[in-house]
């Protein structure tokens, strides 16, 4: 399968790599991030945009609608993570981490929906963490912003399954990028060992299973949440 | 400009008139019923109306709006209770972004 791709969050990081692995696979890819792009292809167009920004996402999604006539694949990678015990939790850092792990995907989700509704197809693949099923010590904040994009999945699923459109979500286990960079490693250590397969996780399993929602045959998979590494709900 | 905009609404409702098998849209006039009992929309129809106007305003105008936006649903009537009064919300809005 390949078409017109959105992917978020795709300066670095697993945006970054899942840009090149569609873009290797004949994806025209509209990407974005706060900050300039190094990357160069013909197939792939960077926007600096805040996830959180409406009118920065409405923007960019008109604008890849109107070049391309259609969306097929969104993937709402963005997304920041910080650890930190409840009481030395600031209001700020809880603002920002629901900014861009919430807000952001769920402003995409309905400006990107909102194409797809008219061309009757569509699929979008939300980013969750296996901090949500794990209910990690420190990360209540960054954990609940992703039980909301859980919930979220499985409404819009609801919401958008009459319409042809399907939404999943995958719930990665760490992945050695910058969002985990600041994590002590003894604690990724203790996460790493709760899971059934006890390894980091690398790109291109996140990538596996984005490939399966997005598989012309996985039409009937909506609102499910995928987690890597063998945790369970 | 309403007047332009009632005629965009109408002809959107055509289109999902004829897409969605409701002969009723294709006569749609400032009078007619978006949601309610005297509505041929149901939710679905309706989403599918905002998501389609908000593209034809785009082209047409030249602008990016979102049509559900907080005045709209906060506002004690909907303006999406029909053409008319939808075309009223959208040309505040255009007015409004176009500083005019």
């Amino acid at each position: 399968m390949s078409g017109v791709m959105v992917i978020t969050g795709a300066r670095k990081g697993l945006g970054r790599h899942l840009a090149e692995h569609y873009l290797a696979r004949g994806w025209q890819v509209a990407g974005c991030s706060r900050g300039e792009s190094d990357l160069k292809n013909a197939a792939y167009t960077h926007f600096q945009a805040d996830a959180s920004d409406e009118a920065a996402v409405v923007r960019m999604v008109r604008a890849v609608a109107n070049t391309h006539g259609r969306i097929d694949a969104l993937l709402n990678n963005a997304g920041l993570a910080a650890m930190n015990h409840l009481l030395l939790t600031p209001q700020s850092a809880v603002r920002s981490l629901f900014d861009t792990n919430f807000l952001g995907t769920f402003l995409f989700l309905r400006e990107v929906a909102k194409v797809m509704v008219r061309q009757k197809q569509g699929r979008i693949v939300n980013f969750t963490s296996v901090a949500v099923p794990l209910d990690l010590e420190g990360e209540a904040v960054y954990a609940s912003s992703k039980a909301a994009v859980e919930s979220l999945t499985r409404i819009a699923a609801r919401e958008f399954g009459p319409l042809g459109l399907t939404v999943n979500a995958v719930g990665p286990t760490p992945v050695p990028t910058d969002l985990i960079k600041a994590v002590p490693a003894v604690k990724i250590a203790a996460l790493v060992a709760r899971q059934a397969i006890a390894r980091t996780g690398e790109p291109r399993d996140v990538a596996n299973v984005v490939d399966f929602f997005l598989n012309p045959q996985s039409d009937f998979i909506t609102g499910q949440i995928v987690y890597l590494g063998g945790i369970a709900n | 400009m309403k007047e332009q905009i009632t005629q965009l609404i109408c002809a959107a409702l055509q289109d999902l008139g004829e897409e969605m098998n409701l002969p009723g849209l294709a006569g749609a006039t400032p009078d007619t019923s978006l949601f309610g009992a005297k509505s041929l929309l149901d939710s679905m129809a309706l989403v599918s109306l905002i998501a389609d106007l908000e593209d034809r305003l785009a082209r047409e105008f030249g602008r990016d709006l979102v049509l559900a936006d907080e005045r709209a649903m906060s506002q004690v009537r909907s303006p999406f209770r029909s053409v008319d009064s939808l075309a009223t919300h959208i040309e505040a809005r255009l007015r409004e972004s176009s500083g005019s």
